[in-house]
């Protein structure tokens, strides 16, 4: 059958360039690998002019792959699967890259693109490692392109391509007829959560982290493959700090993200899509950490190589977790499961670079060369090697809680992640909080191979006072009041407390003292500080976090659960209930939702708060704001809440909507009814009675802000609900060139509906009252404050800029455009993270 | 001793450390009935929303009070009790993951797991559904 307007070509093409960088990177493999076992000079530059060429073509298929992806989204061609389930017309052009990266082979195509911007750069830059290195990165390009191949061999299907047609993989109906695409309107479009600028920035960067730790694990496999076991490093380390940083921006663009626009309340909440990405940079800064070490010491080699390996081989593993749907009801934003052949395709990549580096690595195992020579517990070495350990342990321990759906899977056992989930996580990390805090302050003091006792007793002395001092001025000023865990759990977090303030102060006294304000060499000290105020803030903001909204009418207290620790009863009163136009207070605001408002997205709907705060003693208006957080109700019916958060420099006002009425099925059927009243008489109603006061002819003012242009009347009504609360209502007719208009006024804390319906004989008026059957309009909603969260984000960027600065020193860049580049990608990380809100 | 040792030590105590932690950090997932012979002891529910019994949910008098009942595969069959919002989809859904306690005859809630439609949009019947939906 010929079916009427499809654009077929496009995908071809697109699918021709899949299957020509799959061909192509498969080739330079082979190359690169024959390249790095000749000896022959002649032959060996042969075999990588080759390979590069094959690098090359393939950078090019892959860009042209997704410039189809991209053309077919933009263009709407909805004969395409991947156009039908991601675009939609009314989506912003920014959201069009969004919704790319939305669909598993727009992610796996990303990862992709990044390998081969790194693999240009290697070639250009890695010199006589090229051949070995590039041929762990081109190996793994033939498993990515075979993710988005759909080819079938022997009848098994190899990846899903993204060029399928709708009608090929969708059964219905109107799939039969020839102008089946005239029928189909739109697409449906990208899912309203991801709809938020962090869509657009954050899977870049997060898939450039994922991609760059391929590098340094390249690295050490070139080292084994040319047996010069130890000298990877010292190129390899610019490489690993960059993945550092960037995996770690990452990670916590994420976070902000979520924070943002997630309702969870917060910015981290170990789910199992988080904790895959975080488990490979804890890896990642051990690795980093025992690299230094080897290149000042010679010790720590075998260590850089199992953190290197595994590093890399985690992010295959959060591959594995996340996108086969393996962990099922545990993790809210997982992938979807792809089909079981994809779920064996993805199986195998882990497998096979699993399978491969493990076994290389044992076998040269006993070759790698390591210092028999005994360190001593006062070189900076040891202590940098314990740190890099703890931050291994604790990521392993976040894996193996992360894993448990797998072992359930292996097993068949049933294992339920713990009541409290985050908990489970919290209390041993703490731990590791406070040995990293201290650990980080003082091993900088510290000298490689041994340190005389004295100075660095004198150097460290000033730094643990300052620590001591601030920890028990925030004691006594801005106690933690996070008792839910008990006072056990309190006093680890003023530890943390006290061991992250004293990593801050110390690496920022290092500079000084050890440094001499060299700030070309301090990248260590600015990391370790910008991550020490990280962790400041995410005890701050976490431990005095407030739930402003708790209900106040607890009439329906039952015994909750009782808290194992703390003997308490949980609490989840956490919802307040806003009548329309009725303050009600809510920690030291009164909040009033006033209005509510459609988005231009259909389905999406906005609710306006006014948040008050006033002076108890003088009622002066201390503060003002609205937030407006939305609903979203999706095109299934599944209703999505967004909130909106006023931020402040030392605090952030968190709110998003809990609840609200479904507007179909709270249709009004009450009827006007009509009464003749003159001024002066009194109505009744169920609640109450009003009166009409006076009628005026042609207002000045009027709250509808209507400019009549014939004649206006409008009555001024008091209305005296029970509780002898008093209301007004306005209700206006206009006469004009259109007809007889009439606006009608609300009382919405009374559910009442008045008229002006018209002017009768002996100077009475009609007017209409209604009592709505309508549930009174209000909202449910959730409010928190976090506490100087902005700590969090500062901590972040700082870190980067040191991990960057670090960069710079290792890469030997010190020209001053490297240190615009520098300063320009701080400004843009603290705008993005502190005010692009 | 030497240094390493001391290492291989402090890794040790801690992996066993850590191991007894989360060996005290599981809970089960259970049905009605054997959640009833664990009263008061925190487990995680797999069952489906009974539709035959109306919810209990006035968001207007009280949003943090939801009552239902549910069924599980076995025939089990209990109420439960949820203080907090109603889930929007909660009627939908066919199967829902319940954690709490069981006390008495009533289930006592503290978080419901709904297998979220959005997460099935790549769902071919989902899609079909649509398609369906959109032009008939």
């Amino acid at each position: 059958m010929q079916f009427e307007g499809e654009h077929l070509l496009v995908g071809q093409l697109g699918h021709f360039f899949v299957l020509l960088s799959f061909t192509a990177s498969l080739l330079a493999t082979i190359g690169y690998f024959i390249a790095s076992r000749k000896v022959d000079a002649l032959e060996k530059s042969s075999w990588i002019r080759f390979a590069r060429i094959n690098f090359i073509i393939e950078t090019v298929a892959v860009l042209a792959t997704f410039s189809c992806i991209f053309y077919i989204c933009s263009h709407h061609y909805l004969e395409y699967l991947y156009a039908y389930k991601h675009t939609s017309k009314e989506l912003e052009f920014k959201y069009l890259l969004a919704c790319i990266w939305e669909d598993q082979g727009g992610s796996f195509l990303l990862w992709t693109i990044w390998h081969c911007v790194l693999g240009i750069f290697l070639i250009i830059k890695s010199k006589d490692w090229e051949a070995p290195v590039l041929t762990v990165v081109s190996f793994a390009q033939v498993f990515l392109a075979m993710m988005i191949m759909g080819v079938y061999i022997f009848d098994i299907k190899i990846g899903n391509s993204p060029f399928v047609l709708t009608r090929d993989e969708i059964n219905g109906p109107i799939f039969s007829m020839p102008q089946y695409l005239s029928l189909i309107k739109d697409g449906i479009g990208l899912n309203v959560l991801l709809r938020n600028y962090w869509m657009v920035i954050h899977p870049p960067i997060l898939f450039l982290g994922f991609a760059s730790t391929i590098v340094p694990f390249a690295f050490a496999y070139a080292g084994i493959q040319t047996k010069r076991f130890g000298e990877w490093v010292k190129p390899a380390l610019p490489y690993t700090l960059f993945s550092a940083t960037v995996l770690g921006v990452g990670i916590m663009m994420g976070a902000k993200w979520a924070y943002e626009s997630l309702s969870f309340g917060g910015y981290w909440a170990w789910d199992p899509v988080e904790n895959a990405s975080l488990v490979p940079w804890l890896i990642m800064i051990a690795g980093l950490h025992t690299m230094v070490i080897y290149k000042a010491t010679t010790h720590s080699l075998r260590a850089s190589y199992v953190f290197m390996i595994l590093a890399f081989l985690f992010i295959l593993y959060s591959t594995f977790l996340t996108r086969t749907g393996i962990l099922g009801d545990t993790s809210v934003h997982a992938f979807t499961e792809a089909g079981k052949a994809m779920n064996v395709l993805i199986l195998t990549f882990v497998g096979v670079f699993a399978g491969l580096s493990i076994l290389l690595f044992s076998i040269n195992f006993t070759k790698i060369p390591a210092d028999q020579k005994e360190e001593t517990t006062d070189a900076r070495e040891f202590w940098m090697f314990i740190g890099s350990l703890i931050f291994f342990l604790s990521a392993m321990f976040i894996i193996a809680k992360t894993s448990v759906p797998v072992f359930n899977e292996v097993f068949g056992t049933h294992w339920a992640p713990p009541e409290d989930i985050e908990f489970g996580y919290n209390k041993v990390l703490i731990l590791v909080v406070i040995i990293i805090g201290i650990l980080t302050a003082v091993t900088q003091y510290l000298k490689y191979k041994n340190t005389p006792a004295s100075s660095f007793l004198k150097k460290l002395i000033i730094p643990t006072v300052i620590a001591l001092v601030v920890t028990i001025l925030l004691y006594t000023f801005y106690p933690i009041t996070y008792i839910k865990q008990g006072s056990g759990f309190l006093i680890a977090i003023y530890i943390a407390l006290f061991a992250t303030i004293y990593s801050f102060i110390a690496n920022a006294g290092y500079i000084w003292s050890g440094l001499n304000g060299n700030l070309k060499a301090a990248g260590g000290s600015v990391a370790h500080l910008g991550f020490a105020l990280m962790l400041v803030g995410m005890l701050i903001s976490s431990g005095n976090k407030k739930i402003i909204s708790e209900d106040k009418f607890k009439n329906f207290m039952i015994p909750m659960g009782i808290d194992p620790l703390t003997k308490q009863a949980d609490n989840p009163l956490e919802n307040l209930n806003l009548l329309r136009d009725v303050p009600t207070g809510m920690g030291p605001y009164m909040v009033t939702y006033y209005g509510d408002s459609n988005a231009t997205e259909k389905g999406r709907h906005y609710y306006h708060l006014l948040f008050e705060r006033k002076d108890t003693a003088t009622n002066e208006l201390k503060e003002s704001f609205v937030v407006n957080p939305d609903v979203y109700l999706m095109k299934n019916n599944n209703m999505s809440s967004n909130p909106d958060t006023k931020h402040y420099l030392t605090h952030d006002v968190f709110t998003y909507i809990s609840y609200t009425l479904d507007p179909d099925q709270n249709k009004d059927t009450a009827q006007f009814k009509l009464r003749e009243v003159a001024v002066g008489d009194t109505l009744f109603y169920s609640k109450g009675f009003m009166v009409l006061n006076s009628i005026e002819k042609n207002p000045a003012q009027n709250k509808f802000n209507i400019v009549p242009n014939g004649a206006m009347l409008m009555a001024h009504i008091t209305i005296h609900g029970p509780d002898s609360m008093k209301y007004a209502s306005t209700p206006v007719i206009m006469v004009d060139s259109f007809g007889i208009n009439q606006i009608d006024d609300t009382v919405y804390a009374q559910n009442l509906f008045l008229k002006f319906a018209g002017v009768s004989d002996n100077h009475k008026v009609r007017i209409g009252v209604k009592e709505s059957d309508k549930m009174i309009d209000f909202v449910t909603v959730k409010a928190y404050v976090f506490p100087y969260i902005n700590l969090v984000w500062i901590g972040l960027v700082v870190m980067a800029m040191g991990l960057l600065m670090s960069v710079r020193k290792r890469a030997k860049l010190s020209s001053g455009s490297s240190a615009f580049v520098l300063i320009v990608i701080a400004i843009a990380l603290f705008y993005m993270f502190l005010f692009a809100h | 001793m030497k240094k390493t040792h001391i290492v291989l030590l402090v890794v040790i105590a801690m992996a066993i450390g850590a191991l007894t932690m989360v060996s005290a950090d599981f809970s089960t997932y259970d049905t009605i009935s054997s959640a009833r012979e664990k009263q008061g002891k925190f487990v995680h529910l797999i069952a489906s929303v009974d539709k035959t019994v109306p919810f209990d949910y006035d968001p207007a008098k009280n949003p943090n009070y939801l009552g239902f009942s549910v069924v599980d595969s076995l025939g089990g069959k209990t109420k439960v009790i949820y203080h907090n919002t109603k889930p929007t989809d909660l009627e939908k859904s066919d199967r829902v993951v319940l954690k709490g306690r069981m006390e008495g005859d009533v289930f006592q809630c503290s978080e419901i797991l709904l297998k979220c439609p959005s997460k099935y949009k790549d769902d071919k019947k989902e899609l079909e559904k649509t398609v369906a939906n959109k032009n008939y």
